[in-house]
């Protein structure tokens, strides 16, 4: 499976993420911004960072340069598209995300373990994954989901949720939301489910000496759905 | 031309700096302060003599970028 991971000026997950995916078996390549055009991928990572310096508003600046066209148009064919924390807040800076993610609710940076429950395994990133909850790392301080509640309520329809944070048995409510995101929400797809989007890391839980290896799971899963 | 722009947060989005800035002038004895909310200001230098034209431009730029209509509006002033 190939993949390609987008490096903005100041994303800093970047080579995480190379190493993570190469780990797993991905045919990796690095693309700069700056390129026009996307060598050809079967995945596309935006990474975390703080792309632009979170100028303006964080992945604003970053969703208007130059390869974002090519990663849009890989994602209206079909692509995958995976954005993780900044990468994430890009996606919605570029539409093809619904939301937006606000600053945390206590104004804190959170660099912390975190649960997260899958919601919906009907897509190319969970389907068959063996656990309904990973143990994955944040490190943000804009991670707080918001949207409106017209495109609460389709999300929720659509079954567009895609993990939302939790305790370690699963439970859902303020005292297992880190953020204030609304309804505990970490990650969301796009309506095919072909963009997913999310704050938690899995390219940090891959060593079990190092951290644990729930992300491991998640990225040998999308391998196993490709084949 | 410059165009000067306001951005602020629409009614109902959580401010929490907006938040803790009326809560700390409270706490210096500004009591009446009900309520805060932050934004944003542009000065936009736009090649334009046209004033009608120059705010139209930037009405689209605030459109594409400068504003997330999601959770902010925009007023040119």
């Amino acid at each position: 499976m190939r993949s390609s991971v987008i490096i903005f000026p100041g994303s800093n997950c970047d080579r995480d993420m190379d190493v993570a995916l190469k780990k797993f078996g991905f045919k990796n390549q690095m693309v700069w911004h700056n390129d026009q055009s996307i060598p050809k991928s079967d995945l596309i990572v935006l990474p975390g960072g703080f792309s632009y310096g979170d100028y303006l508003r964080c992945g604003s600046i970053a969703s208007k340069s130059k390869i974002i066209k090519s990663v849009i148009d890989f994602a209206n064919s079909g692509g995958l598209v995976l954005g993780i924390c900044n990468g994430f807040q890009i996606l919605t800076e570029t539409g093809l995300l619904k939301g937006i993610l606000q600053q945390n609710k206590f104004l804190n940076f959170i660099c912390s373990n975190v649960f997260i429950k899958v919601k919906d395994k009907q897509n190319k990133y969970f389907k068959d994954l063996k656990k309904d909850i990973l143990e994955l790392h944040i490190a943000h301080n804009e991670g707080n989901y918001f949207c409106s509640d017209d495109e609460l309520k389709s999300l929720e329809d659509n079954n567009q949720i895609a993990v939302t944070y939790c305790g370690e048995d699963g439970v859902e409510n303020e005292s297992t939301n880190p953020n204030g995101a609304i309804k505990n929400i970490a990650g969301i797809f796009n309506k095919n489910k072909n963009v997913l989007g999310m704050m938690p890391h899995p390219e940090r839980m891959i060593d079990k000496y190092l951290s644990g290896e729930d992300g491991s799971l998640f990225f040998e899963n999308i391998l196993d759905n490709f084949k | 031309m410059k165009i000067k722009v306001i951005v602020t947060l629409k009614n109902g989005v959580l401010d929490p700096q907006g938040k803790a800035i009326q809560q700390t002038l409270n706490g210096m004895n500004f009591g009446n302060v009900e309520d805060v909310r932050q934004g944003k200001y542009f000065e936009i230098e736009v090649k334009e003599k046209d004033e009608k034209k120059a705010k139209s431009l930037v009405d689209d730029m605030c459109k594409k970028l400068l504003a997330n209509l999601v959770i902010e509006d925009y007023k040119i002033v």
